[in-house]
């Protein structure tokens, strides 16, 4: 049965070493994580200031959903296809395409974060005497922290599933195992490949699963109902510009 | 710390005008009410004094000082405020709330939490709800924390802006009371907005009634506003609660006052004479429990 020939290929030694000449598991695993870590990297230090900058002022959120849905509506192999002509290969712009793919989620999940937090909490902590960034680090952040959480979690899993498709294009990654299968017919290597990349994704979800449980800011359930709900229906109230008064 | 408002007029982006020429003074410590139906301007008006909104034009002075001038944050950080539902951080425990502002100012959290701790004990809170936080409480109790919390940089100046607004009219009554016997302790200058005439009667010393657009319909002490309405608005205002009650003059002060009371023994109202004397009996600083009871009569009244 293939789906077992693929386990015992995983399982085989030697293919941690080695596979037809090649990295084996152990290398390639390494690359596909290295990318993916400094992808995920690249595209926090874009998405997170700006999403906690569209969550906390509320301007250029109609920009950010307009160009998240671009990017989101391209094919993946596609946008790397275009990008590997006109770039050189290499880390870096391997690094860049996985930044485009890999914003939209942890942007989105930025400002929505912020947006959850109810209008009234961060007014009366304006009012106390918080200063902007106060609001933002002591009030905005921590609440907002489970979205925002779960916005780099689906950005990593986009970002590792992504980095399989880089072997089209000659970096190292757990696809190289797919595409030389594919090559040459080893049905078993491409299912051991595609069940390294699922595990892999699988693994770093579940980890950061427990990091976001872990932020949940205590004495708010989480994803709790009903201070979204508040929220929401204090937003749309005449009151909702909260930034451009008293300042 | 007495405030002034110099002809303010708040203008907001949409182009409502909240409040189109406001001027009044606050006397310092004592508890001044600004009463009107919703939409009145009473926030904004009151919102102008920490800057959470800056007027349009006009100003706002606090001992003289122009607020205009102070920076918004150190501003806020030396006036309490309190608002309806309560705006304590979800994520910190009761304790923390109460502390924010002594430790945004730099004092060490441990001092902060123990002086924050004795003033749960002011607002009548158990000490053992000191851990739970704000969603493991009764609204009752979360607005107990908001009055401790606008406390607890000891400002002189408190705003609270409905802070009784959506609680039952049981504990409504009860922190009624209690922010009474708070202000003959504590002596703020207290700015307090509602839309329920009883309650301005009872807490007002100063009792501000505001018609569309911030216009002064009417500023006097609880006892001047009963005895001589100055218009049918504010008549009808503050009658409208009282219903059809059959009023008698049952009593006679000690001057030539007269004292209104309804069918059922409350004090309704008064009519002053020159000179009377009953007139500070209603007007604070007296007896609480004679004045909740004329409070609770407009409850009854409306059930
Ligand atoms: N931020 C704002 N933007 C636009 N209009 C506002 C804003 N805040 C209040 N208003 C309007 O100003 C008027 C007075 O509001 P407010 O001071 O909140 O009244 P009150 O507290 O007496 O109910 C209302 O018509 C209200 O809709
Ligand atoms: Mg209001």
């Amino acid at each position: 049965m293939l789906f077992l020939d693929a386990i015992d290929w995983i399982l085989d030694p030697e293919h941690w070493r080695e596979v037809n000449f090649g990295p084996g598991i152990g290398e390639e695993l390494v690359a596909h994580l290295w990318l993916t870590l400094l992808s995920v990297l690249a595209v926090a230090v874009v998405a997170l200031p700006v999403g906690l900058y569209i969550g906390h002022t509320g301007r250029g959120r109609g920009v950010a959903v307009v160009l998240a849905n671009v990017v989101r509506a391209v094919p993946t192999l596609g946008l790397l296809a275009l990008l590997f002509i006109a770039l050189p290969l290499g880390l870096g712009p391997a690094v860049f395409v996985f930044l485009l793919l890999g914003v939209p989620p942890l942007l989105a999940g930025a400002y929505a974060g912020l947006e959850s937090v109810d209008r009234q909490t961060i007014d009366a902590a304006r009012a106390m005497g918080f200063t902007e960034w106060q609001v933002l680090l002591r009030v905005e952040l921590p609440l907002a922290a489970p979205l925002i959480l779960g916005g780099l979690r689906s950005t990593v899993l986009q970002v590792i599933a992504s980095v399989t498709l880089i072997s089209n294009f000659g970096l190292n990654s757990l696809g190289d195992f797919i595409l030389g299968g594919l090559a040459s017919q080893d049905y078993p290597q491409v299912v051991a490949g595609s069940l390294l990349v699922t595990a892999l994704a699988l693994l770093v979800d579940g980890l950061l699963a427990l990091v976001e449980r872990a932020a949940a800011p205590r004495g708010v359930s989480r994803g709790d109902g009903r201070t979204t709900a508040r929220s929401r229906r204090v937003r749309t109230a005449p009151t909702g510009a909260p930034i451009a008064e008293g300042n | 710390m007495a405030i002034e408002f110099r002809n303010v007029r708040k203008t907001y982006p949409d182009g409502t005008t909240a409040v189109e020429d406001f001027s009044l003074t606050i006397p310092s410590r004592s508890t001044t009410v600004f009463v009107g139906s919703s939409g009145c301007g009473n926030t904004t008006l009151l919102r102008m004094i920490n800057r959470m909104v800056d007027a349009t034009s006009g100003q706002v002075l606090i001992d003289g000082e122009d607020v205009g001038a102070i920076e918004p944050v150190a501003l806020r950080r030396r006036i309490g405020y309190v608002m309806q539902n309560s705006g304590l951080l979800p994520h910190r425990t009761v304790i923390d709330n109460v502390a924010t502002v002594p430790v945004l100012t730099g004092t060490p959290k441990a001092k902060a939490r123990e002086q924050s701790m004795a003033l749960l004990d002011r607002v009548g809170l158990d000490r053992s709800l000191a851990k739970r936080y704000p969603g493991q409480l009764s609204g009752g109790q979360q607005q107990r924390v908001g009055v401790a919390r606008g406390l607890a940089a000891d400002p002189n100046i408190l705003l609270m802006d409905e802070p009784f607004g959506a609680v039952d009219p049981i504990v409504r009554d009860e922190l009624q009371r209690e922010l009474l016997r708070l202000q003959r302790e504590l002596g703020k200058t207290v700015v307090f907005v509602t839309h329920d005439i009883d309650e301005a009667f009872l807490l007002g010393t100063q009792v501000v009634i505001l018609k569309r657009g911030g216009v002064v319909a009417q500023i006097g002490t609880p006892a001047e506003i009963l005895a001589r309405p100055k218009d049918d608005f504010v008549a009808d205002f503050i009658g409208a609660k009282r219903g059809k009650r059959r009023l008698t003059v049952e009593q006679q002060g000690d001057g030539d006052d007269l004292l209104l009371v309804d069918s059922s023994g409350y004090p309704a109202g008064l009519i002053s004479a020159p000179g009377g004397r009953l007139e500070p009996v209603l007007s604070g600083g007296s007896d609480p429990k004679s004045r909740s009871v004329s409070n609770k009569t407009d409850q009854a009244g409306d059930a």
